[in-house]
């Protein structure tokens, strides 16, 4: 049954953005037409599904681990970031000497970067016992005012008409296409490798055994002894090494460059995908391609319909909303009291 | 250093600590009854679209606030529905709400993006705004900021002072045993996360009414998650809100000043301080366990259901 709850959410999420198109003027059919299928109209279309899924799915298998050890890491959009600049630098000074090594030094580089960033929340919480909400939160706008001194300074393009962005990175150190006429890079496959290992790693491992037990039953977990400290540390550095590839890949992705904005809030809407996939590896890739599709249909509906992309970020806060409130009805069976038994 | 200067830096740090004062006084009273809302970001940016476009359409920014009340009070209402009488996860929950708002703010408020707004205007008292450093110090501040000390005296009184606060505590350390004792342990939690609501719209509307008066999306840049770490930061105690939001106002202010007067530290380095501040107070007061389990709400972020 736990499947149930993302089926009905998004049944209702559906329901509702009926309502909101109708309630903007717009024939809501020709409306839901636009948003939900004409993105997939095309090949095209169908790689960009998968190009904008990979990071929602990176981030939110790194989250997803945290949450079911009850570490809150909702800065991932931050460790993303961090990953960009990390990848990104290391692309800029030694990408042109590094041959054949330097996609996969890239890469490792955008998770050191990510894992950094969240090990000062993991180092604080384990050592100060400070909250890892507040702290990872904090650091997001940390990363992004780092990144635009970065690229408003020494990083910037010489040649780039004083524009906030570094010069843009060889060809030869991008990821590779997965087929001709679309965007999705090979990072839509390397994604899939990390759901894979994400699963064994849950299902198969004590460590990740202990991470549950640590997150359902603290008391259980201690009494096992079971240490709180290591599960803090490895969800935070699992999450933020997911992160930073995520943001890693999109630098030598899709953008080809560092820039100001990096991210259409991958790492907070990553969030919303690990609960609309139940924590759970597979479930994790699917919400990431559903809400890789409400990126696409706000997009469309922008350029088809005139109405403001925006409402993206509505529809996805509207998802995880139905989706807490479904939980109890799938969980529980409602039943009718009488006022005088009650009493 | 003349005294202009420093009566400028006092006053842009009033004028910058009263959003947080009042969304941490509404947090505040949401956590001592046992609910940690997360959503204070998501209902400020409401707050402050909401009372921005009213603003605008009616010119009259007393309505505008009103509104702002009543809509982050309505998601308040849901966040309440759901982690109270459905029993859902409240920081889940809480971050779903940051995240609803964000994206209600970003594709309602997409016209009102560069409008211009009159902003709320300072409150003359003849005899006393003239006094030479008095003045401006004291009586040249607009109505909002002088109903946030109200808002900290109400709140420390009914909290410490009243039945109703004792009620309150009671719940937010011990809902089971409140409730054996006949307490209304939801009726109570409901109305303390619906007054944090109230508080977050108001704080929300002074951002784009009166610290930077237009809207743009995503205006509050952390300010809720702020006033969160400042509940903490002042264990649960409303005066120490008040001190940390003017400590934080400070921080803001100084950082601001230190980029026009151009120091040859960038910009972007001297803006990460109030961000890097809330990391440092939370570690200086979180560093003691004892400090922790001592002040914080006993039952915060834990779910409580009467049985019938």
């Amino acid at each position: 049954m736990r499947v149930a709850a993302p089926l009905i959410a998004a049944a209702a999420m559906l329901a509702t953005s009926f309502l909101i198109f109708a309630f903007l003027g717009k024939d809501p059919l020709n409306a839901l037409d636009v948003f939900f299928i004409e993105p997939l109209n095309s090949r095209y279309g169908w790689g960009e599904l998968f190009l904008k899924a990979t990071p929602l799915a990176l981030c939110a298998l790194g989250l997803a681990l945290g949450f079911s050890a009850n570490v809150w890491n909702i800065g991932a959009e931050g460790q993303l970031t961090l990953g960009a600049i990390c990848g990104g630098g290391v692309a800029l000074y030694w990408g042109d000497y590094l041959g054949p090594l330097a996609l996969p030094v890239i890469l490792l580089a955008g998770m050191a970067g990510g894992a950094a960033w969240a090990a000062i929340p993991a180092y604080l919480r384990t050592r100060f016992n400070t909250s890892e909400i507040l702290v990872s939160l904090m650091l997001v706008y940390i990363a992004q005012l780092l990144l635009n001194y970065l690229l408003h300074g020494i990083w910037r393009d010489p040649e780039g008409f004083n524009y906030p962005q570094s010069r843009a990175f060889d060809e030869r150190i991008l990821l590779p296409l997965l087929f001709d006429g679309q965007r999705a890079n090979l990072a839509f496959p390397i994604m899939l490798g990390v759901a894979a290992i994400s699963w064994v790693f849950s299902a198969r491992l004590f460590a990740g055994f202990r991470m549950r037990v640590g997150g359902q039953a603290p008391a259980a977990a201690a009494y096992a002894g079971f240490s709180e400290r290591r599960n803090v540390w490895l969800a935070l550095m699992i999450g933020g090494g997911a992160a930073g590839l995520a943001g890693v890949c999109e630098v030598v992705g899709p953008i080809g460059r560092l820039q100001v904005d990096i991210s259409p809030g991958y790492g907070f809407a990553a969030i919303i995908v690990a609960f609309v996939g139940r924590l759970h590896p597979a479930g994790i890739v699917l919400a990431a391609l559903l809400m890789s599709l409400l990126y696409l249909g706000g997009e469309s509906v922008q350029l088809g319909l005139q109405l403001p992309a925006a409402v993206t970020g509505l529809f996805q806060g509207m998802l995880l909303f139905y989706l807490l409130a479904a939980d109890l009805f799938v969980g529980f069976r409602l039943r009718r009291v009488s006022r005088a038994r009650a009493a | 250093m003349n005294v202009e200067f420093l009566v400028a830096i006092v006053t842009g740090t009033v004028v910058a600590a009263t959003p947080l004062i009042y969304a941490a006084l509404g947090e505040l009273i949401a956590e001592r009854a046992g609910v940690l809302n997360l959503g204070v970001e998501g209902m400020m940016l409401v707050g402050a679209l909401t009372a921005f476009s009213v603003g605008v359409g009616t010119g009259s920014l007393a309505l505008g606030y009103l509104a702002a009340v009543c809509t982050s009070m309505l998601l308040a209402l849901l966040f309440a529905i759901l982690t109270l009488s459905l029993q859902t996860n409240q920081v889940a929950t809480g971050l779903a709400l940051t995240l609803f708002g964000l994206g209600l703010s970003a594709f309602a408020g997409r016209k009102f993006t560069g409008l211009p707004i009159q902003g709320l205007r300072a409150m003359w008292i003849p005899g006393l705004s003239h006094l030479p450093i008095a003045g401006p110090l004291l009586f040249r501040f607009d109505a909002a900021v002088y109903g946030s000390i109200l808002l900290y005296f109400a709140v420390d009184h009914v909290l410490n002072r009243t039945r109703a606060g004792l009620q309150l505590r009671a719940v937010g350390e011990s809902p089971a045993i409140a409730h054996a004792l006949g307490q209304p342990v939801l009726l109570t939690r409901y109305a303390a996360v619906l007054f944090g609501g109230a508080t977050s719209g108001i704080a929300g509307a002074y951002l784009s009414t009166a610290l930077t008066p237009m809207w743009v999306e995503g205006m509050s840049a952390g300010r809720g998650w702020i006033a969160l770490a400042l509940v903490v930061f002042a264990t649960w105690k409303p005066l120490r809100v008040l001190l940390g939001a003017y400590l934080f106002g400070g921080v803001t202010i100084l950082q601001l000043h230190a980029q026009g007067l151009g120091l040859g530290v960038p910009s972007e380095i001297l803006s990460m301080l109030p961000y890097a501040a809330t990391i440092v107070v939370l570690v200086i007061i979180c560093r003691d366990p004892k400090t922790i389990l001592l002040n914080q709400p006993a039952a915060l972020g834990k779910s409580f259901h009467p049985d019938v």
